[in-house]
């Protein structure tokens, strides 16, 4: 026992000091693609390669808009850069991706009335709608001794009764998806649906299919999406902060 | 001795094997150069696959069903089956006419055929005949009946309703027995699946544990997808196991299309397996604690595992290896920078991880709930093919990365550390002890890794031709099936993860134990769900 206290007070605090510090990745991170418009050819290469088609291209526009790739599909592989013959999309290192969703109303959304709803007491289950398990082990690191969510005052709950967030990951699978209703139905109002990673905001790899919903949204009323394959521990404090309205932390 | 000198050996031995028991329809058809390739009539499967395993020393690793109708107007079965001692495998290839869709089971001879069988009965509905057990598997009861996803004329995007239907567990009568269903939805940060106990007071007499609600047909995502794309699909098969599938996978296309990749990409993809294994290992050793109320050791695993993923980041842009691999090679160098990174890390990971180490191997309170705990017997683990750190904790000595060479391997020095007693300890210490191997393996492949180019160009592939790519992933034996269609496409993409065999034996380990100890033994196994329901 004695040797525990030595050893835990020897290693002493190695929690991160995200997100009042912001945190960059190592160069070489594959982060968001972006796209420049001068170095651009119009080839398509990029929209052609892409595994998730989430890369749309206005055939012949002159203006920036000709370029858009929606982050929620976005997979960071790379490829888009990769077979770019002008070296017109570049992998940036930005992570911090999370987006509310167009159409949320369930609660006022107003920043304010959010954080006075939660204010700093948020409890979050997980709900694992088919995922391949990247974004629950990053879920999972956020209750370490590095992230230590509980420090910003999240924390993960056994019981969806006891919830205030639902975060979902994976693209809801058929054999899940009356599995995920219940757990939605047993978060007492107001509540609150995160979807993590790609395969939840848009289907990602999967896709829509016979076997998946392609995305949360189809299934339950998502607040936030943190785009991600899987997204870091940080992009999902980001995301949680975001839902809270508590984004200027 | 040449690579073809050695395949002709093989293959001269194994022509012998068969002729000698009799079966002179075998044909040897084609072969990759660790691959003997077999036709035969399915009327013979049953029992030619119960000599290759009972008499001449063979495994049955794999076992998938592809509808290949449309090119020779049947259905085909791929029979995988290992030969440790001489590190090769041989496919046998059996066909099964659409007009009469069924084949002679395998499993009342060979059990660890028993869920492959399942399987292709429910994605490509051929039923194999004298299947003990012939309840659905991958999908589940409100699947409609006479729907098969994996068959051709199967649409990926095919809206299915929901039937009425039933399935039923398999129940203990009697005075006092309960029923505890639990799940799909857990009480953690832990992957979906159904476990249904039957226990009298706080002791289990039966687990029945029920998967696939995780499908998320991957195998048909993959068919069409271009090499290089099917890469993102194998890497997605499971999180925690990325750069072993996507590993085995691109083994699998390399073998198909004849190319050699550099020994520099060989090393490359050496030291990543090792990585993930070494943030794995340490992770669900300080994770198992967890299943013990044991916060120290979570949070000291938890600390060590975030350094190594962090590593990961910094060398290779991915915390979970994604993005690395590609067919012919790999995307990413480790420059010297990195590399004087990875041993520095490796150096403090091993003082730390060896401090709690000793501290868990002396703390008495840890070591009365491991010890004698989830034993999983020698046999069972034989007779159903379990793999990995399980199965060299019950004694069965197996390493991919020894017994069937590849990558950069048959050139590192590492020991196979192997445990007979089965229990949650000997798991733990498995893979205690494979860590230190692990870190030893990086320290020689840095040393060891040769300039080369990293990616090279693939040659072209037969169509139709198939392959099996094998890795040995943080929970052991990971084999990838893989056939291209004439148009370069992939045609089947079959992954047979080390959860597929070592999940049948999680339950047989829990009998006799009591409840509260179930999520400790379930965390000793530490397996992916969703590399098995794909």
């Amino acid at each position: 026992m004695l040797r525990l206290f030595k050893k835990s007070l020897k290693t002493g605090i190695v929690t991160t000091s995200y997100p009042q510090q912001p945190d960059f990745p190592a160069e070489g991170f594959r982060g968001l693609p972006t796209w420049s418009q001068e170095r651009c050819q119009r080839c398509g290469n990029c929209a052609e390669v892409c595994p998730v088609g989430g890369i749309v291209l206005k055939r012949g526009a002159q203006d920036y808009s000709y370029w858009s790739l929606d982050p929620k599909s976005c997979l960071f592989c790379g490829y888009c850069a990769e077979d770019c013959p002008c070296g017109a999309i570049t992998l940036s290192t930005e992570f911090e991706l999370a987006e509310s969703a167009q159409s949320a109303g369930r609660i006022d959304e107003s920043a304010a009335n959010i954080t006075r709803i939660f204010g700093r007491s948020v409890h979050i289950r997980h709900l694992d709608a088919g995922s391949c398990n990247g974004c629950d082990w990053e879920m999972t690191t956020l209750t370490g001794p590095v992230y230590d969510v509980q420090r910003l005052g999240f924390d993960f709950v056994a019981s969806p009764r006891h919830a205030d967030v639902l975060m979902v990951t994976g693209p809801v699978t058929r054999n899940l998806e009356i599995a995920a209703l219940k757990t939605y139905k047993a978060v007492p109002a107001p509540k609150l649906v995160v979807a993590v990673g790609s395969c939840a905001c848009s289907g990602g790899i999967c896709g829509k299919s016979y076997t998946s919903a392609g995305g949360v949204n189809h299934i339950l009323p998502v607040d936030v999406y943190v785009p991600g394959c899987p997204p870091r521990p940080q992009a999902l404090i980001q995301g949680l902060l975001k839902a809270v309205g508590r984004r200027n932390e | 001795m040449t690579k073809e000198y050695a395949v002709s050996n093989k293959l001269a031995k194994f022509q012998q094997y068969i002729d000698h028991h009799g079966n002179r329809q075998v044909q040897v058809t084609e072969s990759n150069p660790d691959e003997i390739h077999l036709a035969i009539p399915k009327e013979e499967i049953a029992e030619l696959g119960a000599k290759l395993c009972h008499e001449l020393g063979f495994e049955l690793i794999q076992l998938l069903g592809s509808d290949e109708r449309q090119i020779q107007g049947q259905f085909a079965l791929y029979y995988v089956f290992a030969q440790y001692q001489e590190g090769y495998v041989a496919v046998l290839k059996t066909e099964v006419a659409e007009g009469e869709p069924s084949f002679p089971s395998l499993t009342p001879r060979v059990p660890s055929a028993h869920w492959y069988e399942r399987e292709i009965r429910d994605l490509f509905g051929l039923e194999p005949k004298g299947h003990p057990e012939i309840r659905r598997l991958a999908v589940h009861k409100d699947w409609p009946k006479g729907l098969f996803p994996l068959r051709k004329d199967f649409r990926l995007q095919t809206e299915v309703p929901r039937s009425d239907g039933k399935f039923t567990f398999s129940r203990v009568e009697g005075e006092g027995v309960m029923q505890i269903p639990v799940g799909p939805i857990h009480a953690g940060i832990i992957e979906p699946g159904h476990f249904r106990f039957s226990v009298v007071g706080e002791n289990v007499l039966n687990l029945e544990a029920r998967f696939f609600y995780t499908h998320r047909g991957m195998e048909k995502i993959a068919e069409g997808k271009t090499p290089r794309q099917g890469v993102l699909v194998a890497e997605r098969m499971c999180g925690a196991c990325s750069f072993a599938h996507s590993s085995a996978y691109c083994l699998a296309i390399e073998k198909l299309s004849g190319t050699v990749i550099s020994k520099r990409a060989e090393f490359i993809r050496t030291i990543g397996l090792e990585l993930e294994r070494l943030y794995n290992h340490i992770g669900d050793v300080g994770n198992i604690c967890a299943g013990l109320g044991f916060a120290f050791g979570t949070m000291y695993g938890a600390r060590l595992k975030e350094e190594l993923q962090h590593l990961n980041e910094t060398v290779f842009g991915s915390r979970f290896l994604r993005g690395i691999n590609a067919p012919g090679g790999v995307r990413r160098d480790i420059s010297d920078q990195n590399r004087e990174l990875i041993l520095g890390t490796l150096a403090w990971v091993e003082r730390e991880f060896r401090e709690l180490t000793e501290i868990l191997l002396t703390t008495e309170s840890y070591l009365d709930r491991v010890q004698g705990t989830g034993i999983l017997r020698y046999k069972i683990a034989c007779d159903l093919h379990a793999v990995g750190p399980a199965a060299r904790a019950a004694g069965i000595a197996r390493d991919t990365r020894r017994d069937l060479p590849h990558l950069a391997y048959g050139s590192l020095n590492f020991e196979v550390p192997v445990y007979t007693e089965g229990d949650v300890l000997a798991r733990v210490k498995v893979r205690i002890d494979e860590t230190f191997q692990s870190i030893g393996i990086v320290r020689q492949a840095l040393d060891l890794m040769p300039p080369g180019k990293l990616l090279l160009p693939l040659e072209e592939m037969t169509p139709y031709g198939h392959a099996v790519g094998i890795t040995e992933s943080a929970r052991g034996e990971n084999v990838h099936f893989v056939m291209v269609g004439g148009d370069g496409k992939i045609f089947r993409h079959m992954v047979r993860s080390a959860s597929y065999c070592n999940w049948p034996v999680v339950p047989s380990t829990i009998p006799g134990n009591i409840v509260p100890d179930f999520p400790l033994i379930n965390k000793s196994f530490e397996l992916c769900y969703s590399c098995l329901d794909r």
